[in-house]
């Protein structure tokens, strides 16, 4: 039974999320849109870490795979989804359903596919130009998509509007946790032992057999595709989005959570996603102070305490011993 | 033939200005070996370091011959943004010296964070006028080109800058411990350098040369606001990499391709179906081919790690 | 049949300098050659080509007859050729066991797909592969500091962890480069057991960098000398204590009698 105990953990989040979204009509509006917020924020803070924390290549152009996961399944939504109802039954919420996540998988292959594009050639270099190349990437998304035209599939510089409000709790919940799952159980099995392998030291690891690229390539397409499905769910939420939603000061809200939640650090990255979505939240009024606060946090965390804010649980990052 | 020749003219404008935010990043990565990402940032100050003093003395200045005011204008900037490159350092990097240069980079991006914020908090978020320090004649060329006074001083300024930097790198002694620090900052110390003065005086250098860009680029694009540093510090970054990090002359050339790239993509890209949209793209799309191609950059030198 | 490790004139310059020229030596199976010379010799040199770290400028390194030259680092470990650092390589964010496991990676059967799924085969190998990592800790007295940080060990535990790390990748040369550094003498004469006994008991080809001669006269069978990059000399240890040649390198005989 406990060899058993991650899945059935993974398993009971998803039913949880699920009788939430049945019961959504009984909690405010205004907490339900937050509490969406926090778990989008959490497959993207997740996903960042992935490649940011544990495999240590600092990717500043998480929003752009967020982008084009967005745009993705957007599109296939708007365009496809009409077409495709009758093949699967019909309207209905069945069939709605498996629209969406055919829209939402659609977004998230997009986004691991350009993952794959900018990293394969990237992720061969030093890691601080890796940086600035997935800066760039965010920069090219962006002008791209703002110099398509306003009428075609893109939307130009106002972007997509009218996108059905089809993310609910459940998904949100659902694919947060399965994104959990995945991420850690990739990096406590030791195949994932590479991962930080890497992080720590690209020789040593070279030298002890490990394939340190495609280990690097690996990290980036995975946190790409979480990206990207949290694009799809963002976009499926607000019903509309633009180009400028993506531009990488939304890369760096994602770096700051990652960072504060403690680099490698699941339970923290979650934990920072939560309190930093919630307290953005409140801190509306005070948006101008807001990234001032956070970027002083972010200078003193890494002279002080470079590791996260959360001392470290090694209970959750290790496997238990025989 | 002739638009052609303007464009070039343009571009070439552009990217002076490129090259000499280039140099304070290509500066600081050879000494340090990080990003400073707040470089940018700098410049935007040395353009509202003019503005405020244009307002505080501007009966004085405007007594004065517009060249004059020019120099007295972009000393004080440069001095006062030097002094604040000496003190981001001091008090954000230097007590991450010996730490991963991954830390290192995240300050970066929170000292560029810092700056931006505090600058919207202070001056507002709106556009703001840039004073003509440079009168905004046009000097009517033969061959049917057109170049502004501003133009040619922007130009002028910085090919003097460029020629002081290198006698400051290559005949000074501060300069001969720069170069020593870069290849080797344990032999460095060994040999009686003070490593500490000599990357803060780097960063002095550098932050003073963004300030010199910051007023330069307000002059040929006179509006500013606290977050005009971000796109021009990235393209300059790319700059530097494209020249090759670490390289001086390379950060210049870099900036020159850089800016000419855009100015032509601009120019004629609509005939080749490229909407003129996309140059602020072209940077970017340029720093992934030579990272692909030649990761050290034209004029730079590969370095190896030591196992 | 397998004709172990073969260096034919492997030169290498960096810039103009030649850091090693026209070495050529080989490595038998089941062999122990040290590998010495005065500081700067190019010893370390050595070990990053064939290893692949550098790539010779000129000559050919094989491993039982394949070329190594063409290869990337991890190419190489694959081929079953696993090293030691001379500046304690280990990772450091990881644990002791950890740190072993992670060189186990090329030879698991599972990937991401079954750590996903985590099934009963996946899970079945997970157990074996700490149940040979902890063998291979117990071997060098590790065992009951598996779960401490690889950095919080003191530093002879890092040099012999480097060694137990090497081993998990189950290679037929290992090369070990200096791996007596900072040890005690008791330290440095249980570590020659070790190496003798590894040697043993995995069949294993060992090339030794080391600078103290009481251990490499000790153990190796053989020894070959460098001195800026060249080889000097080559022989038994008694050939090589009484070696002009090395007598001089070394500028007199009292740093080899100890």
């Amino acid at each position: 039974m406990k060899r058993y105990t991650t899945q059935i953990v993974l398993l009971v989040v998803v039913l949880l999320s699920l009788g939430i979204s049945v019961l959504s009509g009984k909690f405010d509006a205004y907490y339900m849109d937050i509490a969406l917020n926090v778990g989008i924020n959490i497959i993207l803070a997740v996903s960042l870490n992935l490649v940011n924390g544990h495999t240590g290549q600092f990717s500043l152009g998480h929003a752009a795979f967020m982008a084009v996961g967005a745009y993705g399944a957007s599109i296939f939504t708007l365009e496809m989804s009409a077409r495709l109802m009758p093949l699967l039954g019909g309207p209905g919420s069945f069939a709605t359903g498996v629209a969406f996540l055919l829209a939402l998988l659609v977004g998230g292959l997009c986004a691991a596919v350009c993952g794959w594009l900018v990293g394969m050639p990237s992720l061969r270099l030093r890691g601080d130009y890796l940086a600035i190349v997935t800066l760039g990437f965010n920069e090219i998304v962006r002008v791209i998509l703002q110099n398509t035209s306003g009428d075609g599939v893109f939307g130009g510089p106002l972007g997509l509007k009218g996108i059905p409000p089809l993310t609910t709790f459940f998904w949100v919940f659902a694919i947060a946790a399965i994104c959990v799952y995945v991420v850690g159980s990739m990096v406590s099995s030791t195949y994932g032992r590479g991962f930080p392998a890497v992080r720590d030291d690209e020789i040593a690891a070279g030298s002890m057999g490990i394939n340190t690229v495609r280990y690097k390539v690996t990290a980036f397409v995975v946190g790409s595709f979480f990206a990207g499905l949290s694009g799809g769910l963002y976009a499926h939420l607000r019903t509309t989005i633009s180009p400028e939603g993506f531009n990488f000061l939304k890369s760096f809200d994602v770096v700051v959570i990652v960072i504060l939640g403690g680099m490698g650090s699941t339970a923290g990255v979650i934990i920072a996603a939560i309190v930093l979505t919630v307290l953005n939240e409140f801190l509306r009024d005070f948006e101008q102070y807001r990234m001032l606060v956070f970027s002083i946090l972010l200078i003193v965390m890494m002279i002080v305490r470079p590791q996260g804010l959360l001392p470290s649980f090694p209970i959750l990052n290790r496997k238990k011993s025989a | 033939m002739d638009q052609f020749l303007q464009q070039l003219l343009n571009g070439l404008f552009q990217g002076s200005i490129y090259a000499l935010i280039a140099l304070g990043y290509t500066m600081v990565y050879g000494v340090l070996r990080f990003i400073n990402f707040a470089h940018g940032d700098v410049f935007m100050l040395g353009a509202f370091t003019a503005l405020g003093l244009h307002k505080l003395m501007g009966p004085t200045l405007a007594l004065l011959p517009w060249p004059v005011s020019l120099l007295i204008v972009l000393l004080v900037s440069m001095t006062l943004c030097a002094a604040l490159g000496i003190i981001i350092e001091r008090l954000a990097y230097r007590p991450l010296r010996d730490r991963p240069r991954l830390n290192v980079l995240i300050t970066a991006i929170g000292v560029s964070l810092f700056i931006e914020y505090s600058a919207q908090l202070l001056f507002g978020a709106t556009q703001r006028p840039f004073p003509d320090l440079i009168p905004r004649t046009a000097i009517a060329n033969a061959g049917g080109l057109t170049i502004s006074v501003a133009q040619v001083i922007v130009l002028v300024t910085t090919l003097a800058l460029l020629a002081g930097l290198r006698i400051v790198v290559m005949k000074t002694r501060m300069g001969l411990a720069m170069r020593a620090l870069s290849l080797n900052p344990t032999a460095s110390t060994l040999m009686g350098v003070n490593n500490s003065v000599v990357i803060s005086f780097t960063f002095g250098l550098g932050s003073a040369l963004a300030a010199a860009g910051g007023i330069l680029y307000a002059s040929l694009y006179p509006s500013i606001e606290p977050f005009m540093g971000i796109q021009p510090g990235l393209k300059a970054f790319v700059a530097a990499v494209l020249g090759g990090i670490g390289n001086i002359p390379g950060a210049a050339l870099g900036g020159l391709i850089i800016g000419v790239t855009e100015t032509l993509v601009k120019g004629y890209g609509q005939e080749l179906g490229i909407p003129s949209g996309y140059s602020e793209g072209v940077a970017f799309v340029l720093l992934i081919l030579i990272l692909v191609f030649k990761p050290s950059g034209i004029l730079g030198r590969v370095e190896r790690e030591k196992v | 049949m397998s004709t172990g490790l073969e260096l034919k004139d492997v030169s290498i310059s960096f810039g103009g300098l030649k850091a090693v020229t026209d070495l050529n030596f080989s490595i038998f199976p089941g062999e122990l050659l040290g590998l010495i010379g005065p500081n700067g010799a190019g010893k370390t040199t050595v070990f990053n080509l064939i290893t692949g770290v550098y790539t010779p400028t000129s000559g050919r390194i094989s491993f039982n007859g394949d070329s190594v030259s063409s290869r990337k680092p991890e190419g190489i470990t694959r081929m079953g050729i696993a090293r030691t650092f001379q500046n304690i390589r280990l990772f450091s964010s990881l644990s002791v066991l950890d740190n072993v496991r992670a060189a186990m990676v090329m030879h698991l059967k599972h990937g991401i797909l079954h750590s996903l799924t985590r099934g009963p085969a996946f899970l079945k190998e997970e157990g074996s592969v700490e149940d040979e990592a902890m063998a291979l800790l117990d071997i060098f007295g590790l065992k009951d500091a598996c779960h401490a940080n690889a950095k919080s060990l003191n530093y002879g535990d890092q040099r012999r962890l480097e060694i137990v790390r090497a081993l998990a990748t189950r290679p037929k040369l290992l090369l070990l480069d200096e791996p007596a550094a900072g040890m005690n003498p008791s330290e440095k004469d249980d570590l020659m057991k070790l190496i003798r006994f590894i040697k043993e008991r995995y069949n294993l080809a060992v090339l030794l960098v080391e600078h103290d001669m009481k251990v490499v006269m000790g153990i190796c069978e053989r020894i070959a000398v460098l001195e800026y990059g060249r080889k000097i000399a080559e022989g038994t240890p008694k050939e090589i204590q009484s070696h002009p040649k090395v007598i001089e390198a070394y500028l007199g005989a009292a740093a080899v009698v100890d």
